[in-house]
């Protein structure tokens, strides 16, 4: 092994990294998403729809300066790790020592633990919000980036995930993807971001549109055509009518992030992730 | 905006006053249960038990909230989302329940039992919990402890802010609301 291109991590430093995203991002919206709110404020025609996100935006300030959650649910911890192929990690398990950095995180956060151990019969809350749900990716370099979501069930219930044949097209997507924002009405407290998958495998698409759930609200798919079916999304989302909360108005999504991948000649699978409109992400570079 | 003020316990002339799309504030009392703890609640019913609360003319808020950090009553507290207590509701409302507080669409069977016992929905602001924490004085955990944060609290409110969604007469906001901003595209 060449030792001279290799880097040594402690797996303890990614844990305390952990507590430290999980203590601090619910309580810290996402600057993307403030802004977004703002311009969604100037612009709402309906007065109940403006009188909403007034009291979101009162809500966000006040969780950034009393160092409380925005909201209650702080949700499934995700993690997405990024570990470039020349770090070696020392010190214990990683997967012990990232349950380990939410477990410290959520309890000294005083976040709500909101996992239960079996999901049909006993239903036990772990008491901890542990076991978090893990994606790794291995990429070159010797760099560590950790991305953590703290993923409300609220709008997680309302996603859907369908099966197109390759001849419904667009208009197949864009039918699935209105369809399932408009079944969704005011349950995932709207303003909502709409993360969609777009190609992959049954597993893949819904790992893609978690991704794009959680990407920056205001940020682009770098293909234009992507980018440009996300715009009309946006737009014909917001002529649903359902507004803040569902109480009617112009605002019912800040943003649709399209993430896509190669697929099956057979097929084009599609999935559809909804988040709230905090949509509590953060990340740090090891 | 008119703010109408109520507080708990709710008579039927109160939830008879009310008309979906009001906006309350509302002080007194409000039990916290989500779905475990009606789960349980419903169970007791059904056993002719008694129930570890006494629900006449009571609201229950749908919330499981954050722990309390140290000088909070509570922590941050906003609605959970209400249809997942759609197959317990109507009973509870049977037995006297007059208010619930939650956030999203109620089904058919609970419209038509609030209609039929004089009982209101509300909603709070989905994803406002620390605003709305600030309108809770003091909690007490009344049963289910073990179930965390989907125990049984007792809340004393003080103009806590809701708006009227399904009142005693069938009316919907929701309904109304998209009716009213919705545009119709040509496709």
């Amino acid at each position: 092994m060449d030792k001279s291109c290799a880097r040594t991590v402690d797996v303890s430093e990614i844990m305390q990294a952990i507590r430290k995203l999980a203590m601090n991002t619910t309580s810290n919206v996402p600057k993307c998403a403030i802004s977004a709110l703002e311009d969604a404020y100037l612009r709402e025609e309906s007065p109940v729809g403006k009188e909403v996100i007034r009291q979101i935006l009162e809500n966000h300030r006040i969780a950034r300066e009393e160092s409380v959650p925005a909201c209650q649910d702080t949700g499934v911890a995700m993690l997405f790790i990024e570990v470039g192929q020349d770090v070696r990690f020392t010190g214990g398990d990683l997967y012990e020592a990232i349950n380990e950095g939410v477990r410290q995180g959520y309890i000294q956060g005083y976040l709500r633990k909101s996992i239960v151990t079996d999901p049909l019969f006993e239903r036990v809350n772990t008491g901890d919000n542990t076991p978090a749900v893990i994606y790794t990716d291995i990429v070159p370099g010797t760099n560590i980036k950790i991305m953590f979501a703290a993923k409300g069930g609220g709008a997680e219930n309302m996603s859907g995930l369908v099966m197109l044949p390759p001849a419904a097209g667009v208009e197949g997507v864009r039918k699935f993807v209105i369809d399932q924002v408009r079944k969704a009405g005011p349950n995932p407290c709207p303003p909502i971001v709409v993360g969609v998958g777009i190609g992959g495998t049954f597993d893949r698409v819904a790992l893609l549109a978690k991704k794009a759930v959680i990407r920056d609200v205001g940020s682009s798919n770098p293909h234009p055509k992507y980018a440009q079916l996300e715009r009309e999304l946006l737009e014909e989302i917001n002529k649903l009518g359902i507004g803040p909360q569902g109480f009617g108005g112009r605002t019912t999504a800040l943003a649709v992030n399209i993430e896509f991948a190669p697929c099956h000649i057979a097929s084009l699978p599609v999935a559809c992730n909804l988040n709230c409109h905090a949509g509590p992400h953060d990340s740090i570079l090891i | 905006m008119a703010v109408i003020k109520i507080s708990t316990p709710l008579t039927d002339e109160v939830t008879a006053s009310l008309k979906a799309g009001d906006n309350v504030i509302i002080s007194g009392t409000l039990y916290t249960a989500r779905d475990a703890a009606h789960k349980r609640l419903v169970s007791l019913i059904r056993e002719g038990k008694e129930l570890p609360m006494d629900i006449q003319g009571q609201i229950i808020y749908y919330v499981g909230p954050a722990p309390a950090k140290p000088g909070q009553a509570i922590g941050s507290a906003g609605p959970t989302t209400s249809y997942r207590m759609d197959s317990y509701a109507p009973i509870l409302m049977e037995h006297g329940l007059k208010g619930m507080i939650g956030k999203g669409s109620r089904s058919e069977s609970v419209r038509d039992a609030m209609v039929r016992h004089k009982a209101v929905y509300f909603a709070a602001i989905g994803g406002a919990g620390a605003l709305l924490a600030k309108c809770v004085k003091a909690s007490e955990i009344v049963a289910y402890e073990e179930l965390g944060p989907e125990a049984i609290r007792k809340l004393t409110v003080e103009d806590f802010p809701a708006v009227v969604v399904n009142d005693t007469f069938g009316n919907d906001l929701y309904e109304q609301g998209v009716k009213e901003y919705r545009i119709e595209t040509c496709k």
